[in-house]
């Protein structure tokens, strides 16, 4: 079961490594998204996969009777999905502020911060 | 999407689901739910109302800005952690107290308080973000 | 759980024993600027309160600081584990010297900076929020420095990326906006590589607490293993772009001079050194194998940033994105600390360079971003062929700025020539001659960039165009905040810390000395995680 969710992850690298590399900021945004999710894919991988049996504790008991899920990497996950959504949220807006001040999504032509024809220092007095 | 039917239920099921989302902070310490997720719930309260009946109403009707919704979830649920100092036990050691009440076993602690600003973090903070999101929207 | 009647015996999972007072200074600064912090956001209506409230708690987060850092130097190594749970369960919050001493000066940078922004940040930047972001982004800052736990540092770095989002637009400006999306999203990037290396990391070992991953890879057979090596090096880059090292350093020079300048003068300071702080955490104390192969890369990054940063500054007419390569150089040095630590027998000396070279760093940046903003309120401008004449308007500063001139270039007698002498010491004992040697010409090619910035502001008569001998006033953009103590207690609290670590450099090579030797020999760090036993 880990090798199939593991080639899952695989092609979820590579398909937000692709759109990362692209130069609408959109796509690049859409990427991230997909790495966020494929980053907590393999947090979760990592901690082992075990079907169907809860890290929960009967009322009346101390421990767990079986072995379970290993709870970990849910919490962990759960910590990263929140901050990957919350951050993904604001990029959004952010991208879309960006889009109505600059008129582009390109990047390249996003230049206002680097200008293409910066001048050179002075050379003398 | 402003069609009457959307308008006249929308208050209504806003009121649910915040209903609903407190429901789901209060049982999160021993089961399923939370904090988070009853925020979110609240929070996409929020957002309907929003969409249904326009934002301004919607900032009417929390009286608080969002920001300062979550400004003070952050505040108390780090508050919570610090009761533990009185006691002599770490930063964030949950401390309970148990009292009945007409007969019923009634269990407050510092994590409820925890859940509670977290709830009220995610309302402030989603919140915002989808009520500048529908503003933009009508721009 | 509670109310139940069954006996436990917690002492197999919780601590039992109660914790010393003292020892919740370790939470202090980190609860400090998030309590202040949420306050500040509530009470965001209030202008006039907002500097109050926020430069009372900066100043309150800098006694906390100082109060921890002179009980680590007495007590050593001190711990605090989140819930009195028994470490590696419950999180890990620990100070050392090395997270103490930064800490420290990074609280003294940030209280500087809110009484700068007095000044700089408008009523519409404060409505918006520069007093609790700041804080916040305190908050995160000092977490990272004091975390034993390696999510936890994830999480910590979220909270300052977060916050430093919020600085960053401030303005709303259009040119802000476009230094943001870059900022933005390759900081997410770098962000997500250090998640993926933790997940990683937590799959070999199966636990997250920064000690017990020592132990563990101390123990391990084959520490070049393929899957650790993968972890190494999503770690090294994954530090490296948050540090803006080479080739992951362009998001710096094209966002750090688009926002408010005070909020440029912070991130200068305090954002990059989290990621060099970082790699000297995971790579010297918890993966030190992996550093022995990889210390060829990093001294190769190493040499290649020093040039990259020296050489961009002096092809800036920008003064603040000049800067922004000067904060590259800067990297470049403490990374070639972290090279060189590869060799036990000059390991202390290395690490201790990078960390006095750290803390040099953050004050001098910051002092110099912040004479960048000065120097715009005289002259009207950041562009060196716009400025001129200013030392007509200002003798002292002038010689101010002389001073953190020469300080940032590693010259005598101020805080950037210790540092430099112990890495090049370091790197020559090593035999890694390239190293030191790219160390000093890094410093030349920064004594030009700043010399040519003090000779056109301020010694020239005039703007570009004046002729030889004659002056023209420049007008500048805020004459009236020149007169306000609010500027100028700030640049002369750090021009002071600058002037007495370059006189009188014993004290903080004492510390960086503790510093290093408690990652170098991380005894002492476990042993505070898990008791005396362990």
């Amino acid at each position: 079961m880990e090798t199939g969710v593991t080639v899952l992850i695989g092609l979820f690298f590579m398909v937000a490594v692709y759109l990362m590399l692209s130069k609408q900021l959109v796509r690049i945004l859409l990427g991230i998204a997909i790495l966020g999710n494929a980053v907590n894919m393999l947090i979760f991988t990592n901690g082992r996969l075990t079907r169907e049996i809860p890290p929960l504790i009967p009322a009346h008991l101390y421990t767990p009777e079986t072995a379970t899920a290993n709870p970990l990497p849910q919490a962990l996950v759960l910590t990263a999905i929140v901050i990957s959504f919350s951050f993904f949220a604001f990029l959004l807006v952010l991208a879309f502020r960006a889009y109505q001040e600059l008129g582009t999504d390109e990047v390249n032509k996003m230049r206002v911060a680097e200008p293409e024809n910066d001048q050179t220092p002075p050379q003398g007095y | 999407m402003r069609t009457v039917i959307f308008r006249t239920i929308a208050p209504y099921l806003a009121a649910l689901m915040v209903l609903f989302s407190i429901f789901v902070l209060l049982r999160g310490h021993n089961e399923p739910g939370g904090g988070f997720i009853g925020g979110l719930i609240a929070a996409s309260a929020l957002a309907i109302f929003g969409i249904a009946c326009g934002v301004a109403s919607v900032r009417r009707a929390i009286v608080f800005h969002p920001m300062g919704i979550s400004g003070f979830g952050l505040f108390i649920g780090a508050l919570a952690g610090v009761v533990s100092i009185f006691r002599g036990q770490a930063f964030m050691t949950s401390q309970w107290l148990i009292f009945d009440f007409f007969d019923v076993e009634v269990a407050l602690s510092t994590p409820l308080v925890f859940d509670i600003g977290v709830y009220l973090v995610v309302v402030g903070a989603i919140g915002s973000i989808a009520l500048a999101l529908e503003e933009r929207e009508s721009d | 759980m509670a109310g139940s009647s069954v006996s436990v015996d917690y002492a197999d999972a919780m601590i039992t024993t109660p914790i010393a007072a003292g020892d919740w200074l370790i939470v202090a600064p980190s609860l400090i600027t998030m309590l202040g912090g949420a306050l500040c956001l509530m009470l965001r209506k209030h202008t006039d309160l907002q500097p109050k409230l926020g430069i009372t708690l900066l100043g309150a987060l800098v006694l906390a600081s100082f109060a921890l850092l002179v009980r680590v130097l007495d007590h050593g190594v001190i711990t605090m584990v989140m819930g009195n749970w028994l470490p590696p369960f419950g999180i890990a919050v620990t100070a050392d010297a090395l997270g103490a001493t930064l800490t420290f000066i990074g609280s003294v940078v940030a209280f500087c900076a809110g009484l700068f922004g007095m000044k700089t940040v408008s009523n519409s930047g404060r409505r918006y929020g520069f007093y609790p972001f700041l804080l916040l982004l305190m908050t995160g800052v000092c977490g990272s420095f004091l975390t034993a736990d390696i999510f936890n540092l994830y999480v910590w770095f979220e909270v300052l990326l977060i916050s430093s989002y919020g600085l960053l637009i401030l303005g709303n400006d259009r040119i802000q906006l476009d230094g943001a999306v870059k900022y933005g999203v390759l900081n997410l990037v770098g962000t997500n590589l250090f998640l993926i290396a933790t997940g990683l990391l937590y799959g070999i070992f199966g636990t997250l607490n920064m000690a017990d991953i020592a132990i563990k890879v101390a123990e391990l057979e084959n520490p070049a293993s393929g899957t650790l090596a993968t972890v190494a090096a999503l770690y090294f880059l994954a530090f490296a772009m948050k540090a803006a090292a080479f080739p992951v350093n362009f998001w710096l020079p094209a966002s750090y001079h688009t926002p408010n300048i005070v909020v440029s003068a912070v991130f200068a300071g305090l954002l990059t050194k989290v990621g060099v702080y970082a790699l000297i955490r995971i790579f010297v104390l918890i993966l030190p194998a992996s550093l022995d192969y990889m210390a060829d890369i990093f001294g190769l990054v190493a040499i290649v940033t020093l040039m990259t940063g020296a050489l961009g500054a002096l092809a800036q007419t920008e003064i603040r994105r000049l800067l922004g390569y000067l904060v590259i150089a800067g990297i470049g040095s403490m990374l070639a600390g972290v090279a060189v630590a590869s060799n036990d027998k000059v390991a202390t000396l290395a690490i201790s360079g990078a960390i006095f070279y750290a803390v040099h760093s953050i004050i001098v940046m910051t002092a110099l971003y912040m004479s960048a903003g000065i120097m715009n309120m005289m002259g009207g401008s950041y562009n060196l062929r716009k400025l001129g004449g200013l030392y007509q308007k200002s003798i002292a500063f002038a010689g101010v700025f002389l001073i953190l001139a020469f300080a940032v270039s590693g010259l005598p007698p101020f805080s950037g020539f210790w540092p430099k002498i112990m890495l090049v010491d370091a790197a020559f004992k090593d035999e890694r001659f390239w190293l030191g040697a790219a160390i000093l010409v890094s410093g030349f090619l920064t004594t030009l960039a700043m010399g040519r910035i003090w000779i056109f502001a301020f010694w020239r008569g005039g703007p570009e165009g004046t002729p030889d001998g004659q002056s023209v006033e420049v007008s500048g953009s805020s004459q009236a905040d020149l007169a306000s103590g609010a500027i100028w207690l700030p640049l002369g609290i750090l021009t002071a810390l600058v002037v007495y670590f370059g006189i009188q450099p014993e004290w903080m090579i004492e510390l960086s000395t503790q510093g290093a030797s408690s990652v170098v020999d991380p005894l002492g760090y476990i042993r505070s995680v898990f008791g005396e036993q362990g």
